[in-house]
């Protein structure tokens, strides 16, 4: 399998503010991209271009051979998407909001129910699966978030921040689960926690004030701090390769 | 099922999972009685028809369909579900359409249980029933044009509130501009040509027009071109609006 992901320069300014100032990437099959930097550093703004939910004010993307700009409706059916904050309508319950999901989707109705049955199995959805979703707590939203983008069973995973918010088992099933499925997809996921980089991804792409400041696996990242700092050394690494780029004003 | 026809369903739903739909039934009904007996005298009048009815319907629309249009999009720019919703592979359109039909279909279901009144009449005497059914029509269609003016503002805004005073404004502004005195006003200082278009614009003017129980092909034409553009707008709207 090739490569699924292909994002060319992209550039996106709200007014003055330049957000997203020449980002590239490009991802393969088998590879978890794990996106890194500090707040406001253009994470989110790049995931919602690559989605389409943005247009990028320059660059064009690819996704899974098909251009995002000329091609929306099949381009999209070949991603799934958990935005920033795991949205999702509260008044439905998890099997009405995913049923209604996986109608949109274009699921044909007679697999459905399968479907459903094969992503509630796998993210542990079975207690809450008639339960409406504003009551949930924050955890199982997120897991609620996650199910809707797994549905299809796409190609490429779009994931804004997949485990806030988790606990400890949580995070750690979500991982599992993001590790299991990066074999055979193309997943680029957003996160604050730097080990888990080291623990699902392939490859750690650092942007910071709108720019690609490192990409690479997550040992060159580590390597990126000296050698005499022993403890928190991605910590130290990503302190080192933010500070410049963030006192750039925005 | 079609994509539309998921998004109308979801909506539909939608609308009868909060006791927004129970108020809001109740609130028409009971608004459509004090005005159709009451203020508009159905018996004083000594008439078997539904003119006393009709003829309130844009003022109870006024302020009932902007209450089913502020949600319609404010609500997902607010939740974040526009996210989903947009990067759906759906166009865009059916999404609009579907919310659309979904809040008009509601707002039939409110005229529809003023079908009694029609009952009541029908029994009292001897009714011109193509009349009534040209009320209804024009009925429908102002609340049609009303929810697609409601739908556009409420692309604009994550807040339903302003969604719903903005609204009350403008379909204001569209029945005003069709009475007589509004119009007189006009003439004072602009050419007919324009006198005539500001009334030709005007929701007003083909309501009482279709009310007059003959369907003319001109309000037809009307009707349904204002709401096609005003589901267009929304499109751009939404387009232009959905990241801000
Ligand atoms: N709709 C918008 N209008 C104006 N500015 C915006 C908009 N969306 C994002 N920005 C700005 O773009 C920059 C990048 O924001 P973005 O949300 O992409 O950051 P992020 O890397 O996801 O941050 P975080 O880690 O806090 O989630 C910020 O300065 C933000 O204020
Ligand atoms: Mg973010």
């Amino acid at each position: 399998m090739g490569e699924l992901i292909n994002a060319r320069n992209l550039v996106k300014s709200f007014g003055e503010t330049q957000a997203v100032r020449g980002v590239s990437l490009r991802v393969n099959a088998g590879e978890v991209v794990g996106f890194l930097g500090p707040n406001g550093a253009g994470k989110t703004t790049t995931m919602r271009m690559l989605t389409g939910f943005l247009d990028p004010t320059a660059g064009d993307i690819a996704l899974n051979g098909l251009l995002l700009h000329e091609d929306p409706i099949r381009a999209r059916q070949s991603f799934g998407y958990l935005p920033e904050g795991a949205p999702a309508y509260p008044d439905m319950t998890v099997r009405e909001y995913l049923t209604f999901i996986a109608r949109a989707r274009g699921i044909p109705a007679r697999r459905i129910a399968e479907r459903l049955d094969a992503v509630v199995a796998r993210i542990h959805l079975r207690g809450v699966v008639d339960q409406v979703i504003d009551t949930l707590s924050k955890g199982f939203k997120r897991r609620v978030g996650i199910a809707q983008a797994i549905l299809h069973d796409p190609p490429i995973l779009i994931m804004d921040e997949p485990t806030d918010g988790l606990d400890p088992n949580q995070k750690h099933e979500v991982r599992e689960l993001i590790r299991a499925m990066g074999s055979t997809k193309a997943i680029v996921l957003s996160t604050h926690i730097l080990e888990e980089v080291e623990a699902v991804c392939t490859r750690a792409i650092v942007i910071a004030a709108g720019r690609v400041v490192f990409d690479g696996t997550p040992a060159d990242f580590e390597r990126k701090a000296p050698d005499h700092v022993t403890r928190n050394r991605m910590d130290y690494a990503f302190r080192a390769m933010t500070a410049a780029a963030s006192e750039v004003p925005l | 099922m079609s994509p539309w026809g998921t998004i109308f369903r979801r909506e539909f739903t939608g609308y009868f999972a909060t006791p927004l739909a129970a108020v809001f039934l109740v609130v028409f009904l009971f608004l459509a009685g004090i005005f159709t007996f009451s203020m508009g005298g159905l018996f004083e009048r000594g008439q078997a028809d539904l003119r006393s009815f009709f003829q309130f319907v844009p003022w109870l629309f006024l302020f009932l369909a902007p209450a089913l249009s502020m949600r319609l999009w404010a609500e997902e720019r607010r939740l974040g579900t526009i996210e989903i919703l947009t990067t759906l592979p759906i166009p865009l359109s059916h999404a609009v359409v579907g919310k659309f039909l979904a809040a008009w279909l509601f707002s039939l279901v409110a005229l529809a249980l003023t079908l009694p009144l029609w009952l009541t009449v029908a029994w009292l005497g001897d009714p011109d029933q193509g009349a009534i059914v040209a009320g209804y029509i024009a009925s429908a269609m102002v609340s049609g044009i009303f929810l697609g003016i409601g739908g556009c503002v409420s692309a604009a805004t994550k807040n339903q509130v302003i969604a719903f005073v903005v609204t009350v404004v403008l379909c204001f502004l569209a029945l005003l501009t069709g009475f007589p005195l509004v119009l007189d006003f006009f003439r004072g200082w602009l050419p007919q040509g324009a006198v005539d278009a500001i009334a030709g614009v005007s929701v007003m003017t083909h309501f009482t027009s279709l009310m007059r129980g003959v369907v003319e092909f001109r309000d037809v034409v009307y009707f349904a071109s204002a709401i096609y553009g005003l589901l267009l707008a929304t499109n751009l709207m939404i387009d232009w609006r959905k990241g801000a």
